[in-house]
């Protein structure tokens, strides 16, 4: 094992699209790091494709969901001994070349958890109106929380230390998991940090938040938050 | 006696007999059938002794006894539908962590080089399942 083992999390559903360019600038970018991809229980070509690119490819019997996919994700890393997981979409709107950036801090110490946040710097990053109210909202209530300001609560480009892979391997929330993990993450304990990144349009597939489910979505995610704060962990 | 009250009694038994029955024959595990057999003996209880359904009705002010049996019959409802949430939450988490492990498990097989049933045959069809 190498001194910093860092393992690529790559969670993909019905990516047939992007899953090659991703895998492919991933590989270009951090030549040095292994790459997992959990196959959601995808029905499209994702699962070949990915295994057709020499890659590790998890796949789950039936969907999951996202967080149960993360978690596998970080279950994998435990099992590997790695010391640093960064998860990354494989929709193709996380930047490869930013990876480095993300990590630096984790290596060097200074946060268990990196997110890289669209809002930090110059990014130009426009959500609509609606969904920007509400990120703001869920950045503002998370600060409040953690008594620390984050700007992009739902960003799910992070990097993770050795032990926050440890506790998201035991405990991971299910579906909308990137606010709830902050607050989780909090209430552990670990330290949380920023780093600006931009991001690009999606390359390929539809986020998985439609306009019906963000009503769902805002209520779901408040409630958890709230009921994690009153859990025992 | 009230027409009302054979009804109350033959329908708390019938669903004893029916819970005894389905734990007899395996249907019904024992600890899910606790909360069926509690709401059939009180509602047993208080529909053979009259005098006890209307002195209760009574002290929290219900005017007429038998509605008080339907209460005790909707909060025994409720009791089991939440005991269903809660046996239901716990199941979905550990259904996750045992796909979760089948998945781990799966892949350990394949970097061993122990091919599991079917798997290359599905995957060129792009089924989830392999």
């Amino acid at each position: 094992m190498n001194p910093h083992s860092i393992l690529i999390i790559i969670p993909a559903f019905n990516e047939e699209a992007s899953i090659a360019n991703v895998i492919a600038s991933v590989r270009r970018c951090v030549p040095g790091a292994d790459i997992v991809v959990i196959n959601d229980g995808s029905t499209d070509r994702t699962r070949s494709i990915a295994e057709g690119l020499g890659v590790v490819v998890l796949n789950h019997i039936y969907n999951l969901g996202i967080g149960a996919t993360m978690q596998t994700g970080y279950k994998y890393a435990v099992a590997g001994g790695y010391d640093l997981a960064v998860q990354f979409d494989g929709d193709g709107q996380h930047p490869a070349e930013q990876i480095k950036d993300i990590i630096r801090p984790v290596l060097d110490g200074k946060a268990d958890l990196v997110v890289g946040s669209r809002f930090l710097g110059e990014g130009n990053y426009r959500p609509s109106i609606a969904r920007g109210a509400g990120m703001a909202f869920f950045s503002r209530l998370v600060s409040a929380i953690l008594k620390e300001r984050l700007t992009d609560t739902t960003s799910g480009f992070r990097a993770a230390g050795r032990e926050c892979i440890n506790y998201f391997s035991s405990r991971y929330p299910d579906d909308y998991p990137e606010v709830e993990a902050l607050v989780l993450l909090h209430k552990k304990g670990f330290s949380i940090m920023e780093v600006p990144v931009t991001m690009t349009e999606r390359a390929g597939g539809r986020s998985s938040i439609t306009p019906l489910r963000s009503v769902y979505y805002m209520v779901k995610v408040l409630l958890a938050i709230l009921v994690d704060l009153i859990k025992k962990t | 006696m009230y027409l009302f009250q054979a009804f109350a009694i033959i329908g708390s038994l019938l669903l004893f007999f029916i819970v005894i029955d389905f734990i007899r024959r395996g249907l019904l595990k024992e600890k899910y059938s606790v909360l069926w057999l509690a709401c059939a003996l009180v509602i047993t209880v208080l529909s053979l002794k009259k005098e006890l359904l209307d002195t209760v009705a009574g002290y929290i002010g219900i005017a007429y006894p038998p509605s008080f049996l339907f209460l005790v019959a909707f909060i025994f409802v409720l009791l089991i539908n939440l005991h269903f949430s809660v046996v239901i939450s716990i199941f979905h988490e550990k259904n996750k962590v045992l796909a979760q492990e089948i998945t781990l498990v799966k892949n350990a097989l394949k970097e061993a080089g122990i091919d599991t049933a079917g798997g290359a045959k599905k995957d060129d069809k792009g089924l989830p399942n392999g």
